[in-house]
This record gives structure tokens, sequence and C-alpha cells, in this order.
């Protein structure tokens, strides 16, 4: 497969790759690393929100 | 029957429609949708509630990138639901994922500002999340479940 580098596009069985996430209350987050002899030449992220704030409104009463 | 007090859900989702004025509006050309776009910020930058417009101070750059970074999808207007006879809820999320594709920001960020393209770039709202830097890559920013407990944006009374 060919990975997008800072070199243009390359191999991706040239290159090492590193994976992780981050589970939490606001997201899950994936990303991917490609190193290519200690250098990172390409990096991407997805992101996926969980929630967001919240705004509660209030009329006020009569009476 | 009885009757009570309450402020009316479908009116939650009128205000995110233009519906009512109780100032004076903007004149709007168009009855369509406004268009949303998403900026992106630096960790250190300071987008909060105090917030008010879009700014390019604070927002990222790098290969790939526009300033004002890019059009939200909008393809489901703004839902609201009735939770009791006082309560409700209206909502709405863009309808896409969020996409910079093939950029690199190198300086740490950690925010979107959603803000109003079609209105003189007016702030709606910012969300964080971990820091992140992208090299030669893409950045996907996916929104919540578009529902009344998660949806982007929810307005609601109790």
């Amino acid at each position: 497969m060919l990975v997008n580098t800072i070199h243009g596009e390359m191999d991706d069985s040239l290159l090492e790759k590193r994976e992780g996430s981050v589970d939490n209350d606001i997201e899950f987050t994936t990303w991917v690393e490609y190193w290519l002899d200690g250098e990172l030449v390409h990096r991407s992220a997805h992101v996926t929100l969980k929630t967001s704030p919240f705004t509660a409104l209030e009329g006020a009463l009569l009476g | 029957m009885a009757n009570t007090q309450s402020l009316c859900t479908s009116f939650l989702s009128e205000l995110m429609t233009a519906t009512h004025n109780f100032g004076t509006a903007p004149v709007r050309a168009v009855t369509s949708a406004d268009t949303f776009k998403g900026a992106l910020y630096l960790a250190s930058a300071t987008i909060n509630a105090g917030t008010t417009v879009y700014t390019t101070t604070g927002e990222v750059t790098g290969t790939g990138y526009t300033a004002g970074g890019v059009t939200i999808t909008n393809a489901t207007a703004p839902t609201s639901t009735n939770t009791s006879s006082t309560a409700g809820t209206a909502y709405w999320t863009p309808s896409a994922s969020v996409t910079y594709s093939s950029v690199t920001l190198s300086t740490a960020f950690d925010t979107m500002l959603l803000y109003n393209s079609s209105q003189s770039n007016k702030a709606v709202g910012v969300y964080t999340f971990g820091s992140q830097t992208i090299t030669a890559g893409n950045f996907t920013l996916t929104m919540p479940t578009n529902s009344s407990s998660l949806a982007l944006i929810r307005l609601s009374t109790t």
C-alpha cells in the first residue's frame, strides 16, 4: 500500500508503522504514524466526539 | 386536562432556524441554511465561550490547511423532541465528518471552532479534544450521534 509521506508516496513495506488510540468520556481517537529511519514521515488522526457542551434554557414562570 | 407553563420545544429548534426575532435580525437574502465552517486552533490559543467571531489568532497553519478551515456538511435540519409537558430538547449535528485532507500541522492543536461564514463569521461553538499533530496526513473529526442527548448543539428546557 502506498502511503503519503513528507517525501512523497512510499510503499508501506519500507516504513515502520505505529498505531495508538485514546478512549475517554469526550472522544475516541485513533492515530497512525509511519517512520523512516527514525524520522516521522506520516501521521494521521481520527477523533470521534462522543458528546458536546450542553445548553439549558429556562423561561420565567408567572405567578 | 390541565395547562402547564413552559417554553415550547418547537421554539427551541426554531431558534436554530432564525424563525423568531426579538431584536434586530441580519438581513437574509435567501431562506436556505447558512454555510458553517470549522477552523482548527492551536492548543496554546484562547478560544472559549467568550469567542464571538472566527479569528486567525491562534489558528493552525501548515501545508494543505487553508485559513478559515473547511465547510461543514449540513444536510439535516434541527430537530426537537418533548421529554415532558414542561421540557424538551432541540438538537443539530453536522451530517458528515469534518476532514482536513493531506495536511501537515506540526504544532499541537486541540480545538475546532464552528462558525457561520454566511453571517460575518459569527461563532457558534468551541469543541476540544486531545491535542494532535498531523504529518502529511488526514485529520478527521467525526461528530457525535445526532440525538437529544449527544448531538453537537443541544438546547433544552428542564
